[in-house]
């Protein structure tokens, strides 16, 4: 790590930064301050800009680096991670973006309480978004920690509080002065850099091998020194038969999770109709799909060009394999070519961090203030605009994921993210799929649902090897694990959806047949969407 | 159901934003919590008094609306026990199976690349598909009855 690679990586950071700034303040010039602008963008983008930002929502550091850094060590098991993280598409394309879009107007907990009394449903569901949230968040804020000590080679205590304290107050600038505005043009200029720069490196990875395939995947078995098992699954989730059910649980999470993720649900919001939200939807999934074709060739590359070897040495996680590809295309360490590769994608990493934690940010204050505050609220209490505690929120949340973040700052909190979606397809999508699709599904129902899968996610997690009972753990010193597994999906998942069913069966009250009935009128057609 | 209106729906562009009847609020329709009658309301020329309630009910009851559910629902179901289907085969496969697997096909291709890319095929089939038959099949209809519906509850005080 040389001087030039930091000062060139700041730089261009530092250029997405001011472009993103100008770009905020641009946008809140005439701002009125209603609700449909704060959290939808007064619901006015276009198909492909809503796509563009829904992928930029979407691809995080972990998959630019992390996927692409699991298959640099561990060959084919990585690529299950992107198998899962694409095919959730079609359960979002399928079953929830045009009807969400009808049906709702900022939230996940619109669609719901549209049939149901509101109080109840809207605390559950609020609760809920908001902890997938904030969890995501803190998994984000460690990551760009981390990354700002593995690119930046500075492994200071310092600069790493600096970095995550830095992240924290620009996305809390740009979502309470900009908005879902401000907070979507930042999505689709990232989404535009990270799939240049995947783009660009994949082509030169391809023009190393002469654009022979075959001859990248023997290179990459080579170099890593498995040989063929490389090629094949095995390597990382292959053990016992704990590691391979914890695996199809984590599957099962992704490929149910992202249905239910608020930030990505908002993102519908922002488009005129529920037409305009499918075709988001494709735009999104031919941009996801690419991306993650690419990062299957990035990383066999990296295993081919630098070899596995040298990417555990850098990282033992292997996030480092793309910065150090990078640098190898380029011309190798000390050459021109080589430094500004590697300060992109420093500095797309970056940007990739920023991007996500802002549309975080924005769905979770949004319902801090749609759904806790406004049902919450004692009756007589001085009325707050909506909009004005929606920006409150957005700075209390940034403090919250600051302060986890640095707490959180020297434990592997990877499993964070599965965790995220654990929750969201355990709590977030039965109640969303049962309120769109069943007739007789009632208030208790919906609720039960949501606690039914968001307390066992969480409690099996605290139970599980992630934080007690063995070296790795966060807690190594004590003892009190129950649960075997790492991943609570393949438990929590079928609770929530059981949990629905059983509150429904014992509900005092019979289901509303017309608020059924406009559920799924308004669903289908769009009549009085807003 | 019938026109409410001389307007024909074929003349609205299909890509029209409708930013012409903003909904109230949800949850402040009349007669909150109340089980609707569940005889079907007089179809066509609602008379002053009915309430929204009714008018949704009496729109789903229609041949128009079941037509659009059943071809949503007829695409969607089989869709979507397919695609999770094969998914949950090719985790459990590739946590499992191994020497299937890692058996080769041609060259360093082994079946499991072959599968992998395979889920990436067939995730873009389907986005294919499905925008496809949405855009034939169901759009136009949903329209049609989006029309319908908010010419129905327009003139409805809530």
């Amino acid at each position: 790590m040389t001087g030039d690679h930091q000062a060139l990586a700041l730089l261009l950071f530092c250029a997405f930064v001011a472009a993103t700034l100008a770009i905020t303040t641009w946008v809140s010039r005439n701002r009125r301050g209603s609700a449909e602008e704060f959290y939808a963008g007064g619901r006015l983008f276009s198909p492909m800009e809503n796509g563009f930002a829904i992928a930029g929502d979407y691809m995080s550091a972990a998959s630019f680096l992390g996927i692409s850094g699991l298959i640099a060590l561990f060959g084919y098991d990585g690529m299950l991670y992107s198998v899962g993280f694409l095919v959730a598409w079609l359960v979002v394309l399928f079953l929830v973006a045009e009807l969400v879009r009808n049906c709702g107007r900022f939230t996940l907990a619109d669609v719901v309480a549209a049939r149901m009394r509101e109080r109840p449903v809207r605390i559950a569901a609020g609760t809920s978004s908001v902890t997938v949230s904030v969890l995501y968040l803190v998994a984000q804020m460690v990551g760009a920690g981390s990354l700002v000590a593995l690119l930046l080679g500075g492994s200071s205590e310092a600069a790493r509080t600096w970095t995550v304290i830095g992240v924290g107050a620009l996305m809390v600038i740009y979502v309470s002065l900009g908005g879902m505005r401000a907070t979507t043009w930042i999505q689709i200029v990232k989404a535009v850099l990270l799939m240049a720069g995947t783009v660009t490196l994949t082509v030169l990875v391809l023009v190393r091998f002469h654009g022979d395939f075959n001859q990248l995947l023997l290179s990459a078995a080579e170099r890593s020194g498995h040989g063929r098992d490389f090629l094949a699954p095995g390597l990382r989730y292959g053990g016992d038969w704990t590691a391979r059910l914890d695996f199809i649980s984590l599957g099962l999470a992704l490929v149910l999770g992202t249905a239910g993720l608020p930030h990505i649900l908002s993102r519908f919001y922002t488009v005129p109709t529920a037409r305009a939200a499918r075709r988001s939807v494709v735009w999104a999934i031919g941009l996801i799909g690419s991306f993650y074709l690419m990062t299957i060739v990035l990383g066999f590359g990296a295993a081919a060009v630098v070899g596995s070897d040298e990417v555990r040495e850098s990282s033992p996680a292997g996030n480092t394999a793309v910065p150090l590809l990078a640098l190898d295309l380029g011309g190798g360490a000390g050459s021109t070519g080589g430094t500004v590769l590697f300060a992109v994608v420093a500095a797309v990493a970056f940007a990739t961090i920023l991007a996500v934690v802002a549309g975080i940010t924005l769905a979770s204050s949004a319902s801090v203030a749609h759904d806790l505050y406004a049902s919450l609220r004692r009756r007589h209490a001085r009325r707050y605009s909506e909009v004005a505690v929606a920006r409150v929120a957005a700075a209390g949340i940034g403090a919250v994921a600051i302060a986890l973040g640095l707490l959180a700052r020297d434990l592997n909190v990877a499993f964070l993210v599965g965790l995220a979606f654990a929750v969201a397809a355990s709590a977030n999508l039965p109640v969303l799929l049962y309120s769109l699709f069943w007739r007789n599904f009632t208030t208790r129902g919906a609720v039960w649902s949501v606690y039914g899968g968001l307390v066992p996610a969480v409690l099996l997690v605290l139970l599980s090897p992630v934080v007690s009972g063995s070296p790795a753990s966060l807690f190594p010193g004590v003892d009190f694990q129950l649960f075997p597994l790492e991943n609570p999906g393949l438990v929590s998942i079928p609770f929530g959806f059981l949990a629905g069913w059983a509150g429904t069966a014992l509900s005092p009250e019979p289901p509303d047949e017309a608020k059924h009935a406009e559920t799924e009128v308004r669903s289908l057609t769009g009549a009085g969407a807003v | 159901m019938e026109k409410q209106d001389g307007r024909e729906a074929a003349a609205v562009r299909i890509d029209d934003p409708w930013y012409d009847a903003l909904a109230s609020g949800w949850g402040e329709l009349d007669g909150t919590g109340a089980p609707a009658p569940l005889a079907p309301a007089a179809p066509a020329g609602h008379a002053p008094g009915n309430s929204a309630a009714d008018i949704y009910l009496e729109v789903q009851r229609s041949a128009a609306f079941q037509e659009v559910r059943g071809r949503y629902r007829r695409f969607v179901v089989p869709a979507s026990l397919a695609f999770f289907s094969w998914y949950v085969v090719y985790v459990v496969a590739a946590t499992t199976a191994h020497e299937l697997m890692a058996r080769p096909v041609a060259g360093a291709v082994n079946v499991a690349m072959v599968a992998g890319l395979g889920q990436f095929l067939t995730t873009f089939l389907l986005t294919w598909a499905y925008a496809r038959h949405a855009r034939l099949r169901r759009d136009r209809a949903a329209l049609d009855l989006r029309w319908d519906t908010q010419e129905l509850t327009r003139g409805i005080t809530r």
